[in-house]
């Protein structure tokens, strides 16, 4: 089991109560028997910008599966924007909950990068003129304004992320999900990466293993490690702590 | 995330197992070419024929129900064998008016039907039982050496190796779709279906256009290895005095199935 460091760093957190996310006690297991999460315990806050670290199997895809009700039926409760998730609940939590995969492929599956944004606001059964107006938003807060006509197929990947990313904002999410965003960049789309998240004026929680994006954007960082959160803290302090991040199998950068 | 879409090997160590690739693959098809050759209503030769399978499923340890739970998604292609029930041969057994058109059941079209739902249910129960004992590559392998075009055999092989890449991809594609699939409150969501069929229309597109792509590079990273159109395999299958013998047995067996199914 993984070494246990919560107590240290638990006190110097914000007073918050969660009011965007609440995890409590959430457990998952695959039918196939591999148990994912193990008590997950987790509030996030308007405004926060957190980031999710840990090993490979460590259960951070799973967890942000489970925001947005892809995978659920584990014990425990967890709840959006005050609302617990159920099946009446789903249609508006996922519409709250913007969730960007790792491959931009999986994410990409129309023909034109415009229908592609456009899928969420049409899902959600918006009017015409204002499915227009959001596409041309989310395109221009990725800086992609006048991509609308390209086809997704043929962008390079640093645009394809950005495109993504869109695809869930013109949903006009609460949080923003993103699994490891800047996984497969070149320094030059990484670096644009990281001041569009640094731009965007919404609450996100992102899992990385890019622990030089961690220390420069995200004030706040949650360690997981086989199924459970082992340390919830202040960035600064948590990097500093070079015996906890090399028991979890991480570096400091 | 892995699709376990499809029915597999069955990993046991049995009799069946054990026998030679080439032997299972003969005399599986001699098995469905009997089926295929038993006269209409032979009821006892199909009775003798299910017998044999129930010993071959009981020999390979998997249980004698194991083919039979899986024989069930064979069940809407037999369908197709419905319109034989209204042969215009035998003896009228009812007369259904359905206004436009008159169904006339025979005896004849009934028994008719019922033998190719008894040929077809025994011969896919079979195929699963082979595909069942016998490791994917072992089987290529055997079509190789009962002469079956290298082309073929090495389609058959690849698609096998990539479909679970693919249906992997094709989940990917869902989720990432079922996680956009949001709504608002007071709102109807889900749009008309001519545009939910026109998304999936192109999801099916993009799955074209990345198994494409993918074929290219597969085949790049095969050529710079030095495939020059055909794969070899070490494998050497070695026939025992054993697999003779459940050959000939096997044959036999089918034979006599055959004169009771004539008699």
């Amino acid at each position: 089991m993984p070494v246990k460091h919560l107590s240290v760093h638990e006190i110097k957190l914000p007073e918050c109560e969660g009011d965007v996310v609440q995890i409590n006690d959430l457990h998952f297991a695959y039918p196939d028997g591999h148990v994912a999460l193990r008590g997950i315990n987790l509030n996030i806050c308007e405004g926060e910008k957190v980031a999710l670290v840990g090993p490979n199997g460590a259960g951070k895809s799973t967890l942000m599966l489970h925001l947005n009700g892809i995978l659920n039926g584990g014990p425990g409760e967890l709840s959006v924007a005050g609302m617990p998730l159920s099946e009446k609940n789903l249609p508006v939590i996922r519409a709250l909950v913007g969730l960007v995969f790792q491959n931009p492929d999986d994410q990409l599956f129309s023909p034109t990068v415009f229908d592609d944004v456009a899928f969420g606001p049409l899902h959600m059964g918006l009017p015409e003129e204002e499915v227009y107006q959001r596409v041309e938003s989310a395109l221009a807060a990725v800086a992609m304004d006048g991509f609308g006509d390209r086809l997704s197929h043929h962008l390079s990947v640093g645009q394809k992320k950005r495109i993504a990313i869109a695809t869930v904002l013109a949903m006009k999410p609460q949080i923003l999900i993103l699994d490891e965003p800047s996984a497969g960049l070149d320094p030059r789309a990484r670096r644009a990466l990281i001041n569009l998240l640094g731009e965007l004026p919404i609450t996100m929680l992102v899992s990385t293993h890019d622990l030089r994006m961690v220390q420069e954007l995200f004030p706040r960082m949650v360690i997981m490690d086989e199924g459970e959160i082992v340390a919830d803290g202040r960035t600064e302090n948590l990097m500093a702590d070079e015996a906890l991040l090399e028991a979890h199998g991480l570096e400091r950068p | 995330m892995h699709a376990h879409a499809f029915d597999q090997y069955h990993y046991h160590d049995s009799r069946i197992h054990n026998l030679d690739p080439r032997v299972k693959v003969v005399v599986v098809l001699a098995f469905l070419l009997s089926n295929a050759l038993l006269p209409d209503g032979s009821w006892l030769a199909f009775a003798l024929a299910w017998l044999v399978l129930l010993i071959s499923n009981d020999l390979s340890n998997l249980g004698l129900g194991f083919t039979f739970k899986r024989s069930v998604v064979a069940l809407p292609f037999a369908l197709v064998a419905v319109s034989a029930i209204f042969s215009p041969i035998g003896e009228p057994l009812a007369e259904w008016d359905l206004g436009f058109i008159t169904l006339i059941p025979t005896d004849f079209g009934l028994i008719r039907f019922l033998s190719i739902l008894a040929r077809s249910w025994l011969s896919v129960q079979m195929a699963i039982l082979l595909v069942a004992t016998t490791q994917f590559p072992d089987m290529i392998h055997a079509f190789e050496h009962l002469r079956v075009p290298r082309m073929l055999t090495t389609v058959v092989a690849f698609l096998y190796r990539y479909m679970f890449v693919l249906t992997d991809e094709v989940f990917r594609l869902l989720r990432a779709r079922e996680a956009r699939s949001a709504g608002l409150p007071g709102i109807k969501r889900g749009g008309s279906i001519w545009w939910r069929a026109k998304v999936t229309g192109s999801m099916a597109g993009q799955l074209f256009l990345r198994s494409y792509e993918r074929s290219e590079r597969i085949y790049n990273a095969m050529v710079s290895r030095g495939y020059a159109g055909h794969i070899r395999t070490l494998n050497p299958h070695v026939i025992h005095r054993r697999d003779w013998l459940v050959l000939v047995g096997s044959v036999l067996m089918l034979l006599f199935v055959q004169l009771v199914g004539r008699l």
